[in-house]
């Protein structure tokens, strides 16, 4: 496992919360997002419901840009959860939204993602974001990362 | 009170009064119909320790936000052409209804600013092109476009 994989899948533990804080990520730590999943080029995350991220004070709705950080976050989580188990590093190339639903407020938001194709060079993603139930998504994302993969071993 | 000091109480008003915009720590400069957004380095901002780099979804929280911002502006001057504002006015938040983020640099750990552009502002959407830099104007460490509804009722 490489130090950027372990720090996606390793966090530390909350005794109120269904996953791990993103420790190695201080934004997302900040934000409060745990980690639920990793595993086989998908990923589920959660972002507690708080006061801090609210975008609209008259309804208590969060920032749209804190579900934008959500959704980044759990593609690239679910980027180094691909069966291309070499990836070194990512970062985002281009990342699409669409906002469907504000989030409900006072609820958790989670995410979910799946990575359902990997290059040489480029990783795509699509991602589900929901408060009430996965059929009703406040948004969606479709991304795309450069992935660098670790060199093979000469034999 | 004046117009051009309303939209300078207004945009105060974004960064102190709305807590994601407060947890981003972001602020408004405003030169006549054109609005300057900065976003002071803090280390919470960060996604990549290793580099370090900014978190995609800070510059992309960061993006949006620079959007809505000109948006209201522009319509708080729209309002004013057609009549004094009263004691009560309280302008339409821009929703955003899609966007799509271009990571173009590795975002240093530095302030970042940036500016949108109105492509076309309708009567209920509003396309929008926003740019980011930290020290080269022209050196954009990412881009974004993006549609926006403008009636609050979502008609």
């Amino acid at each position: 496992m490489t130090d950027l994989s372990k720090r996606l899948t390793e966090g530390v533990a909350t005794p109120d919360g269904p996953g791990t804080v993103l420790v190695g990520i201080p934004h997302s730590a900040a934000m409060g997002m745990q980690l639920i999943s990793a595993d086989d080029g998908e990923a589920t995350m959660m972002l507690p419901y708080s006061e801090a991220l609210v975008g609209d004070v008259a309804t208590g709705v969060l920032g749209g840009g804190a579900i934008t950080a959500l959704l980044d976050t759990c593609c690239g989580a679910a980027v180094f959860a691909s069966k291309a188990k070499r990836i070194v590093s990512t970062a985002t190339l281009d990342l699409r939204i669409d906002y469907m639903r504000p989030a409900t407020p006072g609820q958790d938001v989670y995410a979910h993602a799946e990575c359902y194709r990997v290059t040489r060079s480029v990783a795509f993603v699509r991602a589900l974001a929901w408060t009430e139930g996965r059929e009703k998504p406040v948004a969606t994302a479709s991304a795309a990362f450069i992935v660098e993969h670790k060199p093979e071993k000469k034999p | 009170m004046n117009g051009a000091n309303a939209r300078s109480n207004m945009l105060d008003c974004l960064s102190t009064s709305i807590p994601y915009i407060r947890f981003l720590g972001l602020m408004f400069e405003r030169r006549g119909d054109e609005i300057t957004a900065l976003m002071p380095y803090k280390p919470d901002l960060i996604g990549n320790p290793l580099l370090p780099a900014l978190h995609g979804g800070a510059t992309g929280a960061f993006l949006e936000i620079t959007a809505v911002a000109q948006l209201v502006c522009d319509t708080m001057l729209k309002d004013e052409a057609e009549g004094a504002l009263p004691e009560d006015y309280a302008p339409v938040m821009p929703k955003p209804i899609d966007i799509t983020f271009d990571y173009l640099r590795s975002g240093k750990p530095l302030d970042t600013y940036a500016r949108a552009i109105v492509q076309r502002r309708g009567r209920r959407v509003a396309n929008v092109r926003i740019e980011a830099w930290q020290e080269e104007r022209t050196k954009l460490i990412a881009a974004a476009h993006g549609n926006f509804l403008l009636t609050s009722n979502g008609s």
